[in-house]
């Protein structure tokens, strides 16, 4: 649920990087904080574990520039992808503007990649939402690895829907700017459609 | 979508603003911020500057919605006050009308007793300061706010934001 302050002429929006355990979800926000210049960024914050695994969520604020006079402003979360850590996935996704669900391209992630996207349903719907309905883009991440599944095969267990979908490697950053355009364009479609 | 888009006009925020400076003389406060339950700033006050305030908001939002899930698993609808203390700075953060989080750090020029007694007279006047705001932003909606800046929103528009 973006915000719109008339005062400040401030519109903040909120992503939301869903995906399961080990994705590259965390991977996708380093990368971006790495590439944006200092002063259209705030500080990273991650509540990891001390293996470095998202505990509770990481977030990163951006500031892109002007639309219509107004900063806008995208807040970007990940939500910890291990299955036992629900509760907080639930909890940040409250007031999600846009969802970027991370996919998993190893062969032997796909059960976890399915499982994570029905669990995305599931909290989505408890909220209200519609995965047709916010503004939701796929990644598909890990693309350089060996065992990476055939692009068809993803898109026909995870993207039947036709959903705007990209091809991503996090750790050298191909692909992550391209989906956060994607999302973030999706939101102010959604906006301009609700005041029209 | 389901929740209203918290929509914020100079006049609402003019008086949100002027509650929170209120309160900072009044609790004998460092600083007052006002954050939406999502995680985004509204308004602050005091005399702490250069403070992180985007993180102190989101991270605000975050503990605010972990105890939340907590007070359902004991049964609670919610906990609506948290109290953290320091070593010098304290940290007293109440959840507004289940929308709006008024946080509150002082040190020992002021006192816990005296905190609360002041939060509890602004929350009142935030809650219906926000209950109005909630109260527009339905009947814009309802009437769909042409004339807004968004409704003129090009696809070249959108673009230019990234071309950074
Ligand atoms: N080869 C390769 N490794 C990647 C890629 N993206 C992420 N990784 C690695 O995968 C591991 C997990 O990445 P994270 O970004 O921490 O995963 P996450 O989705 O945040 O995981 P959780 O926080 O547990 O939900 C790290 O070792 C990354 O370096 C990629 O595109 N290619
Ligand atoms: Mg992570």
């Amino acid at each position: 649920m973006s915000f719109i302050n008339y005062s400040s002429r401030e519109i903040n929006c909120k992503i939301v990087y869903y995906g399961p355990g080990l994705c590259g979800k965390t991977t996708n926000l380093q990368h971006i904080y790495s590439k944006t210049n200092p002063e259209l960024k705030g500080k990273m914050i991650s509540l990891a574990t001390e293996t470095e695994r998202t505990l509770f969520f990481d977030f990163l604020p951006l500031a892109l520039g002007q639309i219509r006079g107004f900063k806008t402003r995208f807040h970007l979360y990940t939500v910890p992808g291990q299955v036992f850590y629900d509760a907080s996935r639930k909890l940040i996704l409250k007031g999600v503007d846009g969802v970027v669900f991370v996919a998993d391209s190893q062969v032997e992630r796909m059960e976890a990649n399915i499982e994570s996207l029905d669990n995305l349903r599931v909290n989505l719907a408890e909220q209200g939402y519609d995965i047709e309905k916010v503004s939701c883009v796929i990644q598909y991440n890990k693309r350089d690895l060996p065992n990476a599944a055939a692009l068809d095969e993803m898109r026909k267990l995870l993207n039947p829907g036709g959903l705007s979908e990209f091809e991503a490697s996090a750790t050298t950053g191909l692909g992550v700017f391209e989906t956060l355009k994607a999302v973030a364009r999706g939101i102010l479609h959604d906006l301009k459609q609700m005041s029209g | 979508m389901h929740d209203t888009q918290l929509v914020m006009y100079e006049e609402d925020f003019r008086k949100v603003l002027a509650v929170t400076q209120r309160l900072v003389k009044d609790a004998n406060a460092k600083g007052i911020f006002v954050v939406d339950r999502n995680g985004q700033m509204i308004s602050e006050a005091g005399e702490m500057r250069g403070i992180d305030t985007t993180s102190l908001a989101s991270l605000t939002a975050g503990s605010v919605a972990a105890t939340g899930g907590l007070a359902k698993i004991v049964g609670e609808e919610e906990f609506p006050v948290h109290f953290h203390q320091g070593q010098r700075d304290n940290l007293h953060i109440t959840l507004i009308a289940g929308r709006i989080i008024l946080v509150v750090i002082f040190d020992d020029r002021s006192s816990l007793g005296l905190v609360r007694l002041r939060v509890k007279k602004a929350g009142a006047q935030l809650a219906k300061i926000f209950e109005e705001i909630q109260k527009k932003a339905e009947q814009s909606q309802a009437q769909g706010s042409a004339g807004t800046p968004f409704a003129e929103i090009t696809d070249e528009d959108i673009d230019n934001l990234f071309s950074v």
